[in-house]
């Protein structure tokens, strides 16, 4: 099955765009902030983005397909889309860790080609180096940039109080919970400082508690740092909690369908109604691009009718 | 091993292995009680069966069933043994020995790391020069000997020579596929975290790689110091395998055993305190559940 063939472009809602807006639902209370209204300067620019690849049968394989994005500094952006939509590769093409078949991303109107730390990945699990302890993990990105060890250690001591960690500073990744380590994950990135954290379902993984737990604690640390982040999940209440802005990603090829400003007051609560009524909302657009996902993966097991492929 | 807090580092990248989210630094699984009895147990064990196996040969050569030239007694094989280390010809020998074997091996791991990294990194070699090491490892190192001997003459090269044949196809093949296997995420983050280059490798790849190494680590250094001992026999320059050959001529048996006790020995050592050390300290590093 060709990968385009049941796509239909009816599906795709317009990319965001600064000229035409785009369908933006506002929710709760009027818009008293928006993207548009901010800075000509985006923080993250990304410009006609598309990335394919070949498959292991040789087929060509559109992975992104043109996405255009812009992040102001400061905001906290949300990416939802289904499994294999490309969210993540998204994400690793801003942090250049994969270079796009086309278009450009550009940080301050500057265009990235190689790594860097001023955009930091974290990942789902497992991006702790288990042979370094946590404060030798933390300390890692600042021995990169070539910081001196006093201004290291100061700054290690710092940011593992910052995610309640300092007295496992000796311990290793794998004495640790799972929510502990994507604590780590985090102090480890922001040790950095960078501009844009970059977040891979960083939660997905954990129980519902704990993911609470580091919402509260993300939210409070962006609000304390002004970091600008982009969030990908597959969880659209995680992003209506954590969002000032939703945008949702189809289903192969990757590209953003719609964007929804959530403009809830902080902080906010998973259980809350209006989070709960907006996270409606938006997977009511999701959902065939859910559709679409399981059908891929189930192929012709999955049930004929209902609402995906063509319409 | 059932212990909830020891998570598999060593699967595939990104396999949700964790099965606790115990809040706290996880204590040593076992009983020190229960480690000791054990500990014990072995060694009662190996004392009862190398006395057994020493009393059976003290037996055999009591009776004299073959002449003491041909099969000697544990004392005068013991007492060859302190003779040699007392005039100091056995310590030399292990000492010219060991200097090689550790010249040799050094060249090895690092030519070897190179080799590997290059092999698992490039479509090209990979598809050339991996199955040519694959080939060359069923070439017995010594019959490296005679190119040496031509190349380089009765030299110390020549030796070294026949010891790096002897273990750098081990070390490469272990590194290629210990980068092969090594998780990608430790290199995307080393990479995301600004390390590129030369410190990419030094500081994630091969760290990284350290586990699924550690064996070829090891069976290059047995490759090696066969090989070593066997052209050392051959070329007759001091060393051990020099002191081999001299019993030979001398038709001293004691010595023989002797000094095939000693490579038995040596080899032991640096297995249990050298690679037994690195195996423990990896796994108590990284959580890897440990292999009593």
């Amino acid at each position: 099955m060709s990968a385009h063939s049941h796509i239909s472009n009816s599906v795709a809602e317009p990319f965001f765009d600064q000229r035409k807006p785009a369908r933006s639902v506002t929710l709760a209370r009027p818009a008293t902030h928006s993207f548009r209204q901010v800075s000509a300067t985006p923080k993250v620019k990304l410009e006609d983005v598309s990335l394919s690849y070949r498959t292991e049968s040789g087929a060509r394989l559109l992975a992104l397909d043109g996405i255009n994005l812009q992040v102001r500094a400061g905001e906290f952006l949300c990416i939802v889309g289904p499994s294999g939509c490309g969210k993540s590769t998204l994400l690793h093409l801003i942090a250049a860790l994969q270079r796009p078949t086309s278009g450009t991303i550009a940080i301050d109107n500057a265009t990235v080609t190689t790594p860097g730390t001023d955009r930091i990945l974290i990942f789902q699990e497992h991006g702790l180096f288990p042979w370094l302890t946590l404060a030798e993990n933390v300390e890692f990105g600042m021995k990169m940039k070539g910081l001196s060890r006093a201004e290291r250690e100061e700054k290690t001591r710092h940011y593992l109080r910052l995610v309640h960690l300092s007295q496992f500073a000796n311990g290793r990744p794998h004495q640790l919970s799972g929510g502990m380590r994507q604590r780590v994950a985090l102090a480890r990135a922001l040790a950095t400082e960078p501009d844009v954290l970059l977040m891979d379902e960083p939660f997905a993984a954990l129980d519902a508690q704990t993911r609470d737990m580091l919402h509260d604690e993300l939210e409070k640390i962006w609000a304390e740092t002004g970091r600008t982040i982009i969030f990908v999940t597959h969880n659209v209440r995680e992003a209506v909690r954590l969002g000032d802005r939703v945008a949702l990603m189809t289903f192969r090829p990757g590209r953003i369908k719609k964007e929804f400003l959530v403009d809830l007051p902080r902080p906010r609560h998973l259980e809350e109604v209006e989070v709960a009524r907006t996270a409606h909302e938006i997977l009511d657009s999701l959902r065939d691009e859910i559709n679409k996902s399981l059908a891929s993966e189930y192929a012709a097991e999955y049930p004929a009718g209902g609402s995906h492929g063509q319409r | 091993m059932a212990n909830a807090n020891n998570t598999a580092v060593c699967g595939e990248s990104g396999v949700v292995t964790q099965t606790s989210a115990k809040p706290s630094i996880s204590e040593s699984p076992r009983p020190a009680s229960r480690i000791r009895k054990a500990t014990l147990r072995k060694i009662s064990y190996q004392v009862i069966f190398y006395s057994a196996l020493l009393g059976l040969w003290a037996l055999l050569a009591k009776l004299r069933i073959w002449p003491p030239y041909l099969f000697p007694a544990p004392w005068t094989v013991a007492d060859a043994l302190w003779a040699g280390l007392k005039d100091h010809s056995f310590l030399i020998a292990i000492g010219v020995t060991m200097k090689r074997m550790l010249i040799g091996y050094s060249l090895s791991v690092v030519i070897g790391m190179i080799l590997g990294i290059g092999i698992a990194g490039n479509r090209f070699l990979e598809e050339t020069v991996g199955p040519l090491i694959v080939s060359l490892q069923s070439l017995p190192s010594i019959c490296w000997v005679p190119l040496a001997i031509l190349w380089f003459g009765l030299t110390e090269k020549a030796i070294l020579f026949v010891v790096l044949m002897g273990c750098i196809l081990s070390v490469t093949i272990a590194m290629e596929d210990g980068r092969r296997q090594m998780p990608r995420i430790y290199t995307m983050a080393g990479r995301n975290l600004g390390a590129s280059g030369f410190r990419l490798f030094w500081y994630v790849m091969l760290p990284a790689s350290l586990p699924y190494i550690v064996s070829g680590l090891k069976q290059g250094w047995a490759f090696g110091w066969r090989s070593l001992i066997q052209a050392e026999m051959i070329f007759l320059t001091l060393g051990l395998g020099q002191q081999l050959m001299m019993g030979r001529d001398l038709n001293d048996m004691n010595t023989v055993i002797a000094v095939m006790l000693l490579i038995i020995a040596l080899g032991y050592l640096v297995n249990r305190f050298v690679f037994r050390t690195m195996e423990r300290t990896l796994q108590t590093r990284w959580g890897l559940s440990p292999t009593v």
